[in-house]
């Protein structure tokens, strides 16, 4: 009968609270920078210890340069909030990857490749792109401020249990179309608020056949709709993918934690509160043209009128905001910059994507292009297959480690009226500079319009 | 955190739909190292041009509107988990936000910040918008212990739901860290007797 989330929620529920709200258990906090000095701040003015140091890691992404990261950090703001989380750490006893450690990297990338993260745990983080580790078959969820501290304190956060969402893919995808067409798909039909007050579990053959870095480039835009989380039952690709891992279980303890593993998936007779079936061969390569992840379409496809959609009365403003009209295409339109990056697309899988289709030919002549690894180990990986070099003779520049462009927090920002198309996972207003202009779009529809200088359909270049 | 437990304000409406965390606070304000400020930056590139002059044509610019309470389209504080959004609006003076629904996250941090989100039917939400264009200085009134949102204009009341808990902590300007803490010895049981992989 249960789901896969009821197995890891129930299994973690320490109290219920009369209305409704049960204490649940964390097992892995995972802190940054930019969300954590209130929280730091909260438990020094209470007077209070953390409860349980050795379920917290740290690491500094949102703020960080990718430039010159062995130095001082120029920007004082920055350099002031990044030092603090030093501080923070070191006066709490909290393990920390910071700038210029080999593990340092955005934090949703480094959690799964140090083998952290892993199926059956509930992890938060205070970002919303937490979700990312339900790939594993984790309950992973993004917390606020409040909440970080009081995890901090007492190792446990306190809420209502979400609803239950499936969403299954099943069949072929067709060549060229990547796991960041799926989850953008989903979305444009689900929109913005779509899985609001839902966990969502992604199934089917199409979500089955992912490697994880897929599944995780899914997961982590379950916030997107509006999810609280989303996650995947946990297989052999998994483990594989485990195995080995730094922090990953060895030996008899890997064996038992299998066995365990083995055990979660959802039951063949579990019932959600909504479902959604989608056929992979219906998915094409996918681009935004609008000012949230919902306002998603097919490459080829013209942006819809406002008659063809229900709920959007953000659409006109959306419009201006971006420069494009109505009804119009988008395929074929100049665009300015390309960022190869963020929590949802920086890993290397993705930039050997990207990196195969740039091979050989240059970045047009009116497109600036950075690629901007998820992790030092991301970053030592490319080199190490030789892919920095395939971007930077492309005229990419190859960075160091962080959030980057996606969010703009740091001087990497798209300037205002500018066309980005963009790995990441946002395209709000301002979100990657002030007037900046954001596509979403997958790595190798990103890399082809850095060659091409505009939006062009891969399948054409296949 | 503040109690809340019943406003009557006037409304500052904001009908439009998917209101993001990054338009609430954009990310190159989240460089501060405590709670405090954030009501300057708030709604910041609505706000202000390039130039940093207000925007004449942005609500909170408006002398036309006032009030503590916020009134926006559907699917308000999606995006980011930033609770500087809830720490923004707060401390612009806004002590209710009223929608047809909330993002999750941001719900949740406006919770713990005595920002109380008040959910009402899209319908209502209309009228909201309505009474508020015909009559900028109409009021309206919250009643937490009651759980009813009050048009004063048309004298229509509605109820909303809030979680007991939740409900509880607001009107007594409870933590939820304080509680939590009160259940320590559970939790350090729970630790004891799980099995953990």
């Amino acid at each position: 009968m249960p789901t896969l989330f009821d197995k890891v929620w129930d299994a973690h529920v320490v109290t219920s609270v009369p209305g409704g709200a049960q204490v649940l258990y964390i097992d892995k906090h995972l802190i940054h920078e930019v969300t954590s000095p209130q929280a730091f701040n909260g438990l020094r003015q209470r007077g209070i210890p953390i409860f349980r140091r050795d379920r917290i890691v740290a690491t500094a992404d949102h703020n960080v340069p990718t430039k010159d990261q062995d130095k001082p950090i120029a920007e004082p703001l920055s350099r002031k909030q990044v030092n603090m989380l030093t501080t923070n750490c070191e006066e709490f006893g909290v393990e920390l990857y910071g700038l210029g450690h080999p593990y340092q990297g955005i934090v949703h990338v480094i959690g799964p490749e140090l083998g952290i993260t892993r199926p059956g745990i509930t992890m938060v983080c205070g970002d919303s792109h937490t979700s990312t580790h339900g790939a594993f078959g984790a309950i992973a969820f993004g917390i606020g401020t409040s909440q970080v501290e009081q995890v901090m304190a007492t190792q446990c956060v306190l809420m209502e249990k979400p609803k239950k969402m499936r969403i299954s893919v099943d069949g072929d995808l067709q060549p060229g179309v990547t796991a960041k067409d799926i989850i953008l798909y989903i979305i444009s039909q689900l929109g913005t608020g779509g899985g609001t007050g839902h966990f969502v579990e992604y199934a089917g053959t199409a979500i089955q056949r992912l490697s994880m870095e897929g599944r995780m480039t899914i997961c982590n835009m379950s916030i997107e709709m509006g999810a609280r989380g989303g996650l995947i039952s946990p297989d052999e690709t998994t483990f594989a993918y485990m195995q080995g891992r730094e922090f990953a279980p060895q030996g008899a303890e890997w064996d038992a934690a299998v066995k365990y593993w083995r055990t979660l998936p959802t039951d063949a007779d579990a019932v959600f509160d909504a479902e959604y079936h989608f056929r992979a061969e219906d998915i094409p390569p996918m681009i935004t043209y609008g000012t949230n992840p919902g306002m998603g379409m097919g490459v080829t496809e013209r942006i819809p009128t406002e008659s063809e959609i229900h709920g959007q009365a953000t659409l006109k403003k959306s419009m201006e905001y971006m420069g494009l009209e109505l009804g119009n295409k988008m395929e074929g339109m100049p665009i300015d910059y390309v960022f190869i990056g963020s929590c949802t697309n920086s890993r290397v899988e993705d930039l050997r994507l990207a990196a195969g289709l740039i091979k050989g030919k240059k970045i047009h002549e009116n497109v600036t292009g950075i690629v901007v690894p998820g992790s030092q180990q991301v970053a030592r990986q490319a080199i190490a297959e030789g892919l920095d070099r395939v971007f930077t003779d492309a005229g990419f520049e190859f960075r160091g480690a962080g959030c980057s462009a996606c969010l703009g927090m740091n001087e990497d920002k798209i300037p205002a009226g500018r066309y980005c198309v963009s790995t990441s996972n946002r395209n709000f207003e301002g979100r990657q500079g002030p007037g900046a202009r954001t596509i979403l779009a997958s790595p190798l529809t990103a890399a082809a319009a850095a060659v091409s200088g505009r939006i062009v359909d891969v399948r054409e270049l296949h | 955190m503040q109690p809340f437990k019943k406003l009557t304000s006037t409304a500052v409406p904001l009908p439009i739909e998917d209101v993001d965390t990054d338009q609430i606070i954009p990310a190159r304000f989240l460089k501060a190292t405590t709670r405090e400020g954030f009501g300057e930056n708030l709604f910041r590139d609505w706000r202000y041009d390039k130039l940093n002059h207000p925007r004449e044509d942005f609500v909170l610019n408006s002398p036309t509107y006032a009030g503590e309470i916020l009134v926006a389209g559907a699917n308000f504080g999606c995006g980011s988990s930033r609770e500087h959004a809830a720490w923004a609006i707060y401390d612009y003076g806004f002590k209710a936000v009223v929608s047809s629904y909330f993002a999750d996250i941001f719900k949740g941090n406006a919770l713990n910040n005595g920002l109380l989100p008040v959910t009402v039917n899209p319908q209502v939400l209309d009228e909201i918008f309505r009474t508020i264009e015909a009559n900028p200085a109409a009021r309206f009134t919250i009643n937490l212990e009651e759980q009813t949102f009050t048009n004063e204009e048309t004298g229509t009341s509605t109820h909303f739901d809030i979680d007991e808990y939740k409900k509880t902590c607001l009107i007594n300007g409870y933590d939820d860290i304080d509680f939590l803490l009160s259940q320590r010895e559970k939790i350090e049981a729970f630790e004891a007797q799980r099995e953990e992989h």
